[in-house]
């Protein structure tokens, strides 16, 4: 198991002053897992995903994604990860062609990989009918799963998706979920955060956060019966209970 | 007068260049004196667009609203002396204090924090030890808590609260609706939008709304149970493959993802048996199937489906 090792953390931290957002956590995440990130507002999900992603620095601690060192070589690890937040993803003023190829221009593909993936997604999606419309005219949940398209758009290794389906219908919000089984079932790691904890179910692996510390790391089924809970949501209302600060 | 919230066939579109989008499309409902009311619905079912009408915020194209008896055109200044709004976007003074924006919403509305210190008590004590703080430096729980307080320090008849709980975790989620059923207890009408299914079973009648259309009002009880189709509960050990040959059935009209168990809708009401002797066939290990009750989620995506039909 230890070789299909693609996330590592071990005690990893992150203080601000004197506040510590992320407390030593260490975990693993395999290839191919769906990992669910779960913790309350503030617990510090969101420094603990900006470091695995490159993106800040961390205060102490080891960590590695897709091979690569958060400290040396952050900038291989963007190179090498898709990312989707609910609050960004495309450009609006944009067509959906035009934003894959802006994405696939700037994780350097060529024209050829750009023409056929576009087509791909386009197939995908059936997006036949819109693929030179602007994305701002397209529904909301279109674009969450445009937005997913593009994020894997250069066939990283790893995807971390910042709750992407939050305000999106349950329908959508279902086959969004259909995209995720589908990618890791290609072997594509997805790191995700959700507020929706029947999502929490469908995860491989779930860890909650509570103060900056992992608290929880399990299959959900595992947690629910270490907890003694019918259901991830009471499992996360037991743990998040505990929790002494907010943001 | 039983009704303080009244709403009938309420249209208002947009456009924009050549294209027109129907925010809202002939909606009409009404809300109890007292009530505990929620919209729920997905991003772009129309709520907001209902929220700042029913504020006086926004004209409607045509159809008529009134706010305890009160015209949302002709009585628009009777109206917001009598309604607390909170909007979705956190919309309070930022460089101000807690305390500051708190004292700026009472003195508006010609009060004092302490003439109304009673209402507000159960909420505001819980941000008070930060009251000095800015208000664009508090963490989103407590702007929630202080943007309620702000909405209530006039001692509102009506309360409208546009998604005060989008993005907002579970636990915290939880609580705030224990604050609005105890606001409920002094006889607020409370209306209130979110786009968390779950949420519904805390309010006394919602309201299903999507594409700017209400395609039900009930109780939430009476949702679930106007739910004609049993449900099945199925997991497996690979519950991916299971909701492949799931969907590839023919006797099987429906089949998604619903927490641990995967919910399946038979076409012609086929028996567990006759679902589970397929399934076996498939070589699914830990094969289960229960009978399950459907959520609201589960009434809203049916309801869907029979308005796209």
């Amino acid at each position: 198991m230890s070789n299909d090792i693609i996330i590592s953390a071990t005690k990893l931290t992150k203080r601000f002053g004197h506040f510590t957002a992320v407390d030593e956590i260490t975990f693993d995440v395999h290839k191919g897992e769906i990992f669910g990130f779960l913790g309350a507002n503030g617990a510090g999900k969101t420094t603990a995903m900006r470091m695995l992603c490159g993106l800040s620095m961390p205060t102490s601690g080891k960590a590695s994604v897709a091979g690569f060192d958060v400290y040396k070589h952050n900038e291989d690890i963007k190179k090498n990860i898709g990312y989707m937040s609910q609050k960004f993803s495309l450009y609006e003023d944009l067509t959906v062609r035009e934003n894959m190829q802006l994405y696939g221009g700037i994780y350097g593909k060529s024209k050829a990989f750009i023409k056929d993936k576009t087509q791909e997604i386009v197939d995908q999606l059936h997006l036949g009918n819109e693929a030179d419309k602007l994305v701002k005219s397209l529904p909301l949940g279109w674009k969450q799963k445009l937005a997913f398209s593009v994020a894997i758009f250069h066939e990283p290794g790893i995807v971390f998706l910042d709750e992407p389906t939050g305000g999106v219908d349950p329908v959508t919000r279902r086959e969004f979920w259909n995209m995720i089984y589908e990618a890791a079932d290609k072997g594509i790691t997805v790191f995700v955060t959700t507020h929706y904890m029947d999502e929490a179910e469908y995860c491989s692996r779930v860890s909650i956060m509570v103060d900056g510390k992992i608290e929880a790391m399990d299959t959900p089924a595992e947690l629910r019966k270490r907890y003694n809970a019918p259901s991830m949501d009471e499992v996360f209302l037991k743990l998040a209970r505990k929790a002494t600060r907010s943001e | 007068m039983m009704q303080s919230i009244s709403v009938q066939h309420i249209v208002k579109t947009y456009s924009e260049k050549k294209q027109t989008i129907k925010a809202l499309n002939d909606i009409s409902f009404e809300v109890s004196k007292g009530e505990l009311f929620g919209i729920i619905g997905p991003d772009g079912a129309g709520k907001t667009s209902l929220f700042r009408i029913l504020t006086t915020l926004l004209l409607a194209d045509s159809g008529t609203a009134t706010v305890e008896g009160l015209d949302v055109v002709k009585d628009l200044k009777a109206i917001r002396k009598i309604s607390g709004y909170m909007p979705g976007r956190f919309s309070l003074y930022q460089d101000l204090s807690v305390i500051e924006n708190l004292n700026f919403f009472a003195t508006i509305f010609n009060t004092t924090v302490d003439e109304n210190y009673d209402l507000i008590k159960d909420i505001y004590s819980q941000i008070e030890p930060f009251k000095h703080r800015r208000a664009g430096k508090l963490s989103g729980g407590m702007k929630q808590k202080l943007a309620l307080s702000c909405a209530l320090i006039h001692r509102p008849t009506v309360l409208f609260l546009d998604e005060p709980t989008t993005g907002v975790d579970a636990v915290s989620r939880k609580e705030f609706w224990e604050m609005l059923r105890r606001l409920k207890e002094q006889g607020i009408t409370i209306l209130v939008s979110t786009p968390y299914m779950d949420e519904a079973s805390m309010c006394d009648r919602v309201a299903l709304m999507q594409s700017g259309s209400i395609m039900t009002i009930n109780t939430p009880q009476g949702i679930v149970q106007s739910f004609k189709n049993a449900i099945f509960g199925v997991r497996a050990k690979n519950m991916l493959h299971l909701l492949n040959d799931l969907k590839s059935n023919e006797m099987v009209s429906q089949a998604y993802p619903s927490g641990i168990y995967h919910h399946v809708i038979m076409k012609n009401g086929e028996s567990k048996e006759e679902l589970s002797a397929y399934l076996q066939t498939k070589n699914h290990q830990q094969l289960e199937i229960i009978d399950s009750t459907p959520t609201i989620e589960d009434c809203f995506m049916n309801l869907m489906q029979e308005n796209n039909e």
